[in-house]
């Protein structure tokens, strides 16, 4: 009898303990989060030779051929500059890094720079909850406000409740710059007959001359969902004003449902309708849309300046660059992009003067020569670096228009932290002929009135 | 004796020995052992079961009762992070396609195997090791190069599409498409990539349930005069049951926690055409901060599998309790 008692009894123990145990550990999840607070500017150490002894922490994602090549090198003369201070680094791709981000800021002791990316995904929450540095007390400093373009120090600042980004104190540097253009192949170009677009109209014309001789007009592939964005955004920077998009992007007005985005949407799928992008977009992998650009199917390729390497090895100097042609003739194009991941200080770093003087090390003007050295796009023109091959000119004199002119809006998938999804879903079904532009714009703009209730 | 009779004969006995196996617990253990050193033994064991799995389990579901974010402190919410899971539209969607993909990765395997090992039970094939090797090589082959390699086996330029095309030269109309980007064939396509892996699985073990089944119930199904359909429903099939519900309850968890493949194939599109419970659950913790509601997901898909799985051990096994 005893026995049998005893079975029910001792399941109720290991209930109850397992309980216990929850109970435990069961302070609130993420509980131990205090706002950092900023150094004032005159207590800042300038003098790193003097700091003593330090080991740096360094988290960065730049594993890709030349931009590895631009770190090593910049870290190498930055410890030969001072012997005291030795680089830690820990380079992992970007996806890696996003995701291992998060537990290593959480815990006790994180690196002490790290590359956080901008956005609503990962900055604008690492803000929200006090693990990262406010580097303007710095910026009184090193005056990095006053060494980059407003659009770009916007791009890493976020309001200190991490509720707001393009807005608030700055959070991290950016070294490198990237934007997305038009991509043409000057070889099919000439046996159109045609000349590289002047404007928006010539551009259009353009995609129609290709139709019309059976060419396929713009290499397109979609299937990652997110590629879609930069097709719309390029078209909607056309039609909307860059402050209505960076205001939209930003969360501080606007919505997806006005005129002007719905009518990007409806451009968009008129030319899927009009047959200017490769068939079966929505089936066809991101990463093989330049691969088949470069075999020769399509005249024209929307995309960033990250595909250019890639082209410039395959198509030599077959292929150029140039920004989304503006309505009028030598008019201010303007274009979605935006800088390389920010360099970000952690809020439980012990070394954060160290750190500041790294982050302003590597985006000194001798760093942006390194930069054009190793085959990157710098953020700030570089002093003396001229790039080598034509596709790669074509692009830097397409950044300095932008820096000049401010004609950089950003990235659309910053607006909620799902918006790649949110967004580039309502676009696939767009370019399936499945929704209305007005409708995909609805979806995207529920998913976004839902975030900024928050 | 008739076909049927010896199976059942042999289940009612196995039944009887359970049963013996169960009331001799109490009473007639073996001499000289006491029960409870047993529990010494498998303490190391325990441990590390409790630290890995219990642990981090209850963990799991504590973090379901709390909308966090992952980072700054989280607000207890109760339950209705699990509320939300089975109101949100396009995480029930997520749940149906899971359903959806089950058939594909669990029912349509098995189904096929089955056909594959009662070609196989029958007659000799020569090389059988060879076959054998190759259909179960997708469960070797890395989820990533799956996915890459059937990315291009649909997409507009692939051989399937090559395959329809020149079916359309002939006359018949026009089939082809991009096959992950299309709407309606998008989760099909991806199920059928895990019928793919899933059937080298099921068919080794069937091969080896097979192998145990006495050849004399086959030698008389042969003298009653059974055609192969006929011997494969009375002999082979009663005696892979156990097989069965050991294939099923492997592909069905593969089906219900499957991430990997969508992640890499279609990112849960076009739209949110296969999107999975599993895809979300990383998606709500790495992308949108969601941790409670990711948590709420993967206990629900616990609960799931878990249902299956005793679901699949009473119907399938035919175990009683």
């Amino acid at each position: 009898m005893l026995k049998q008692g005893l079975k029910p009894l001792r399941h109720g123990a290991v209930l109850s303990m397992a309980a216990l145990a929850v109970l435990a550990a069961a302070c609130t999840p993420g509980s131990d989060g205090d706002k950092p607070a900023a150094k004032a500017p005159s207590s800042v150490n300038t003098d790193i030779a003097k700091a003593g002894d330090v080991t740096l922490t360094v988290w960065d994602q730049e594993v890709r051929g030349g931009q590895n090549e631009q770190m090593e090198r910049l870290n190498k003369a930055f410890q030969d500059k001072y012997p005291n201070v030795k680089i830690k680094r820990v380079s992992r791709s970007f996806n890696d890094l996003q995701k291992t981000l998060r537990l290593a800021l959480s815990g006790d002791s994180p690196p002490d720079v790290v590359e956080a990316n901008q956005g609503h995904g990962a900055m604008a929450q690492f803000v929200k909850a006090g693990m990262l540095l406010p580097l303007d007390n710095y910026d009184q400093v090193y005056g990095w406000k006053k060494r980059y373009p407003k659009g770009l120090t916007d791009l890493n600042s976020v309001s200190p409740d991490g509720k707001k980004i393009g807005t608030g104190g700055l959070y991290g540097v950016s070294i490198n710059g990237e934007i997305v253009g038009i991509y043409y192949n000057k070889d099919k170009l000439s046996g159109l007959g045609v000349q590289p677009p002047k404007t928006w109209a010539d551009f259009e014309r353009a995609l129609a001359t290709a139709k019309g001789k059976g060419e396929t007009p713009i290499a397109f592939g979609n299937l990652d969902k997110f590629p879609a964005i930069h097709n719309f955004g390029v078209i909607q920077d056309q039609l909307a004003p860059k402050d209505a998009v960076r205001r939209l992007v930003y969360g501080q007005g606007g919505s997806w449902t006005d005129g002007p985005n719905v009518q990007a949407a409806q451009k968009l799928s008129d030319w899927v309708k009009a047959g200017y992008f490769t068939k079966d977009a929505n089936g066809v992998k991101y990463d093989d849309s330049p691969v088949n650009f470069s075999k020769g199917e399509g005249v024209f390729l929307i995309g960033g300046t990250w595909f250019a390497a890639d082209l410039y090895k395959s198509m030599g100097d077959k292929v150029g660059f140039m920004l989304p042609p503006p309505a009028q003739a030598g008019g201010q194009p303007t274009t979605m992009g935006g800088e390389s991941l920010p360099w970000s200080i952690t809020a439980k770093s012990k070394h954060p003067d160290v750190a500041a003087a790294y982050i302003n090390f590597i985006s000194s003007p001798e760093a942006m020569d390194v930069s054009v050295e190793t085959g990157n796009l710098p953020a700030l023109a570089a002093p003396t670096k001229k790039p080598q091959g034509p596709v790669f000119t074509d692009i830097f004199g397409a950044w300095d228009v932008l820096s000049r002119n401010d004609g950089i809006t950003p990235y659309l998938d910053y607006a909620t932290p799902d918006f790649a999804d949110a967004l580039g879903g309502p676009l696939q079904e767009l370019i399936a002929g499945r929704t209305s532009p007005r409708q995909a714009m609805d979806k995207a703009q529920q998913n976004y009135a839902t975030f900024l209730r928050k | 004796m008739t076909l049927a009779a010896r199976p059942k004969a042999a289940t009612t006995a196995e039944r009887r020995e359970r049963a013996r196996g169960r009331g001799g617990r109490g009473a007639g253990r073996p001499p000289g052992e006491p029960r409870r050193i047993g529990w010494l033994y498998a303490l190391p064991a325990l441990l590390v079961y409790a630290a890995f799995l219990i642990w981090p389990l209850l963990h799991g579901a504590y973090f379901s009762l709390f909308e966090w974010d992952g980072l700054s402190p989280g607000t207890w919410t109760g339950l209705s992070n699990y509320s939300k899971a089975l109101s949100d539209p396009t995480l029930r969607g997520a749940f149906l396609h899971a359903l959806v993909l089950v058939v594909f990765y669990a029912v349509v395997p098995c189904c096929i195997a089955f056909v594959l090992v009662a070609a196989m039970s029958r007659s000799k094939i020569r090389g059988l090791t060879f076959f054998r090797t190759v259909l179960f090589l997708p469960q070797v082959v890395a989820m990533v190069a799956v996915a890459v390699a059937w990315q291009w086996i649909y997409s507009p330029g692939g051989p399937i599409n090559d395959v329809l095309r020149w079916l359309h030269g002939l006359g018949l109309p026009d089939w082809s498409r991009g096959w992950l980007g299309d709407f309606t064939w998008a989760l099909p396509a991806v199920g059928l990539i895990g019928t793919w892996v899933q059937i080298g699985l099921a068919m080794v073990l069937f091969m080896a349930g097979v192998q145990k089944i006495p050849r004399e119930l086959y030698e008389a199904a042969r003298i009653d005069g059974a055609g192969p359909v006929r011997e494969f429903l009375a002999v082979t099939l009663p005696g892979l049951r156990r097989e069965l519900a050991v294939a099923l309850t492997l592909t069905t968890i593969a089906a219900m926690r499957n991430f990997d493949l969508i992640y890499l194939a279609t990112s849960g599109g076009p739209g949110d055409a296969t999107k999975v419970p599993a895809y979300e659950v990383y998606n709500r913790t790495f992308n949108t901060g969601e941790v409670g509601l990711a948590s709420a997901i993967g206990i629900i898909i616990a609960v799931l599998i878990f249902t299956f799985t005793v679901l699949i051990g009473r119907f399938v096994e035919g175990r009683d309790r």
